[in-house]
């Protein structure tokens, strides 16, 4: 994104937790800020690249975005890194022996947790690895808490010489809510000053800085027994009392306005004494956290009796309708929902609608091909290209982390039984998705001889969080000109043979399912490449829409199969075959208003059916006219 | 809190509902009022199911409606709209755009599109003002006004004047020309009639 003019300091906007955190960056003077996109977290990086006099890049993966700000911050130069939760465990080999070197300039990480499963595999609690490091965690509960916190953060970072987590969640990184900005402080960088026993972690080295870190733990944890991010609300209904942070403190506030709440912004190290404070004013303490029981187990061991996940699921938001009637149980009150509604508040049954492919996505040519082949077991990968799991392609069989796919076909071959013993095995990437960590499971397979047909989805970009730039479309951060890979030589330089390789145009599916059909009877590596871009990024180019004959449509539904969002039954009927057998018709229409011309209908079509559509009149559209 | 007002907007993912819901709370926030604005984004872009949440008041907290206390809701599609009504309290009123975007999973036949969602609504006791905000826009000669629509529809249901989100609204294409501005007017204030004629039809 290019650069625009900051918004004047003392302004109130209505900014997201990802916009609040941006602009903290740039206030702080920030001179480095990397990182790989991940929902929820994505925005924060976007929106930091429009600022000026700072250095943004997306990195290949969340290890080397962290590495990048670890060297920024080694120069002297305050430095930020952000990811989702799950980004943190690629970049953990890093975080843990940070910890023992510390840092120079201010570092801060943003770790955004899907609290709730927006966008993700799994949902963790990020907050482990300030336990896990013994770096401390800042909990911000909205958006000026996230402003906020972010500058505090550079500032504890560089007073303890040590790298701050802000531990964000969907909750807090997608609501936007009203924020009061600063101005950017300008800040000279101390320059690198070489200090091996400090830079260099070897065994000696690193022995001796662990102490080091034990007794920095301590000092933060006294820092946080004083911030003025934990504070004490006495209340006036004195028969629970919350431990409250993130959200969970908003949702606590929004239930129980009269209740005593501890709220921890700084809660890691945990302020055991603050806590106690809380405890000697109420009946009985709650602990509200998102997700795991962090902050209660502690208290636990410290002897402290709080209450938390008994009542309280490991799963998910802590929101009011879980918090009213979890604590209303627990003092053996009536449901508050009885008492306030009288119409039902059980949601009429409508189905599912799961997210699906973008009209004339590439993938739907691969999925559709890939539904037409048998025998195969297909090992996934994270991307928008995972949605082939679902109807109508079921053509994914595995899915579990980035660039797994690679490795779990080779395991599969490898590890395979007599009765799987003439499945082919094939596995299914995204650009991003190799580059990020797939390039080295690839190398595992050639180089120890697996029979794996790769299929690379090369649609030049990373489409799932909205189509950002990454080294394999040839531009960097801002749209910029930047050296692009050669996915074919790539693979070819891992020793993939020059033969076993492909480059096939996905809208053209006989090429695509001969590729395919041959490669996998082929008893080594192959990798197939396709090559047309993402619909949602400016180097697609939409064609002449088609539209269906109803008259010669026979209902066969083939195209249905392909999963394009732009066909649509209008009748359904039966028909009986000559062999006696009946099949179910529907026929189709194509909404021409969305359809962009891509072809992948036209190809199953038996009766020709599929023309081009004529308009009636020509269609006058003003650029930009919706909200 | 109570004093604050809930709307919930609801659609599916491409339609503007996200952006819909942004207008409004900068309405209310040019109200002087505080905001908060929340919805689960992410995979919603992929033609998912899309439910944006405002609150605005003097002071909010929770950035979610808790089910069963949002006083407006406002609904780009007929069965999305029947999905979150859960979401309104009893004396809630329900907007709604009878338009239907049925998904691949219903083409393919797997589960059916409910044949009338707005009789379903009406049976469920809440009171609902239905209008075609679709056919609205394409009128005025363009479906992507078919957000303005929506936004003139929910105008006289606010508790603050429809001329500070029409100016909201208008703000937003204020660089495009005073072509596009009076496009936006002309779409706001069919979607304001279309709920005030269907109103008057209930009455």
């Amino acid at each position: 994104m290019a650069a625009v003019m900051p918004i004047p300091a003392a302004s109130r906007v209505l900014m997201s937790g990802n916009e609040a955190v941006a602009r903290a960056v740039w206030e702080a003077g920030v001179k480095v800020a990397a990182a790989y996109p991940g929902t929820p977290s994505t925005e924060m990086l976007e929106v930091i690249s429009t600022y000026p006099d700072l250095y943004a890049e997306w990195s290949v993966n969340e290890k080397v975005s962290l590495e990048v700000a670890i060297g920024a911050a080694y120069a002297g130069s305050r430095s930020f890194c952000c990811m989702k939760h799950v980004g943190m465990n690629v970049a953990s080999d890093a975080l843990m022996t940070l910890t023992l070197t510390g840092v120079i300039g201010g570092l801060v990480i943003a770790i955004a947790d899907d609290v709730g499963l927006s966008s993700s595999q799994n949902e963790q609690d990020s907050r482990y690895w300030g336990r896990f490091a013994h770096v401390p965690v800042f909990e911000p509960a909205d958006s000026q808490e996230a402003y906020a916190m972010t500058l505090d953060a550079f500032e504890l970072s560089e007073r303890f010489q040590v790298p701050v987590i802000l531990r964000m969640t969907t909750r807090i990184n997608h609501v936007k809510s009203l924020v009061t900005v600063g101005e950017r402080g300008e800040r000279a960088s101390a320059g690198f000053k070489k200090d091996p026993a400090r830079w260099v972690m070897t065994p000696s080295g690193a022995g001796k800085r662990i102490p080091l870190m034990f007794a920095r733990a301590g000092e933060l944890r006294k820092e946080a027994e004083a911030s003025p991010l934990n504070f004490i609300e006495p209340g006036s209904d004195r028969r629970v009392g919350f431990i409250a942070s993130g959200p969970a403190y908003m949702h606590v506030k929004e239930c129980f306005p009269n209740a005593p709440v501890l709220k921890l912004g700084f809660s890691c190290p945990l302020p055991f004494e603050k806590c106690r404070e809380l405890a000697a004013l109420v009946d009985q303490v709650v602990v509200v956290e998102e997700v795991e029981p962090l902050i209660e187990t502690e208290l636990k061991a410290q002897g402290l009796n709080v209450i938390g996940k008994e009542i309280l699921p490991l799963q998910g938001e802590l929101a009011p309708n879980v918090l009213r009637p979890a604590i209303a149980r627990l003092l053996g009150e009536e449901m508050p929902e009885k008492r306030q509604f009288g119409l039902s508040t059980a949601p009429m049954q409508v189905f599912p609608r799961p997210p699906t492919m973008c009209v004339a996505c590439p993938h739907l040519g691969v999925y559709y091909t890939l539904s037409q082949v048998r025998n195969l077991t297909i090992s996934g990968d994270i991307g928008c290209y995972t949605l082939g799991a679902g109807h109508p392609w079921n053509a994914l069989d595995t899915c579990i982390s980035m660039g797994a796919s690679m490795g779990i076909a080779l395991g599969l071959d490898k590890g395979r039984g007599e009765a799987d013993k003439d499945k082919r095995i094939l596995a299914v990437i995204g650009d991003s998705t190799f580059l990020h960590m797939g390039m080295q499971g690839l190398l595992d397979i050639v180089y120890n001889k697996g029979n794996v047909t790769v299929l690379l989805l090369d649609n030049r970009a990373v489409g799932m969080t909205g189509g950002q730039d990454n080294p394999g479309n040839g531009r960097d951060i801002h749209g910029d000109e930047a050296p692009r890979v050669d996915f074919a030589k790539l693979v070819c330089a891992l020793g993939v043979k020059e033969e076993r390789i492909h480059t096939v145009n996905p809208y053209e599916l006989p090429v695509l399912f001969k590729t395919i059909r041959d490669e996998v009877k082929v008893p080594e590596v192959s990798v197939i490449i396709t090559d047309q871009p993402c619909v949602l990024i400016k180097d697609y180019h939409k064609l002449k829409p088609f539209e269906v004959i109803d008259d010669k449509c026979t209902g066969c539904g083939n195209c249905i199969d392909v999963g394009c969002p732009a066909i649509h039954v209008t009748r359904r009927g039966k028909e009986i075959k000559p062999n006696g057998r009946e099949v179910d018709l529907a026929f189709v229409r194509i909404e021409t208003s969305v359809c962009t011309g891509c072809g992948l209908c036209v190809q199953p079509c038996a009766p020709d059916a599929i023309v081009h559509h004529v308009p009636v009149s020509p269609i006058t559209l003003v650029k930009g006219c919706g909200v | 809190m109570s004093e604050n007002t809930n709307i919930l907007v609801v659609g599916i993912g491409g339609q503007g509902v996200m952006t819909a819901t942004e207008i409004l709370a900068e309405a209310a926030i040019a109200m002087g009022h505080d905001a908060k604005k929340t919805e689960v984004a992410g995979m919603a872009q992929r033609g998912g199911v899309v439910s944006s949440h405002l609150r605005f008041g003097e002071r909010v907290l929770s950035p979610q409606i808790t089910p069963g206390t949002a006083d407006v809701l406002l609904g780009f599609e007929s069965a999305e709209t029947m999905r979150w009504q859960h979401m309104l309290r009893p004396d809630g009123i329900t907007l709604m755009n009878t338009a239907r975007l049925v998904p691949p999973v219903v083409e393919l036949g797997l589960f059916d599109y409910p044949d009338d969602p707005l009789a379903e609504i009406k049976k469920s006791g809440r009171k609902v003002v239905a209008f075609d905000a679709t056919s609205i826009a394409q009128e005025l000669g363009d479906i992507r006004l078919g957000n303005t629509v929506m936004l003139g529809a929910i105008a006289d249901h606010l508790p603050f004047p429809a001329e500070t989100l029409l100016d909201c609204v208008l703000r937003r294409f204020q660089r495009k020309g005073e072509k596009l501005v009076e496009l936006n007017r002309k779409a706001f204030e069919a979607g304001r009639a279309a709920v005030g004629a269907a109103e008057a039809a209930l009455a």
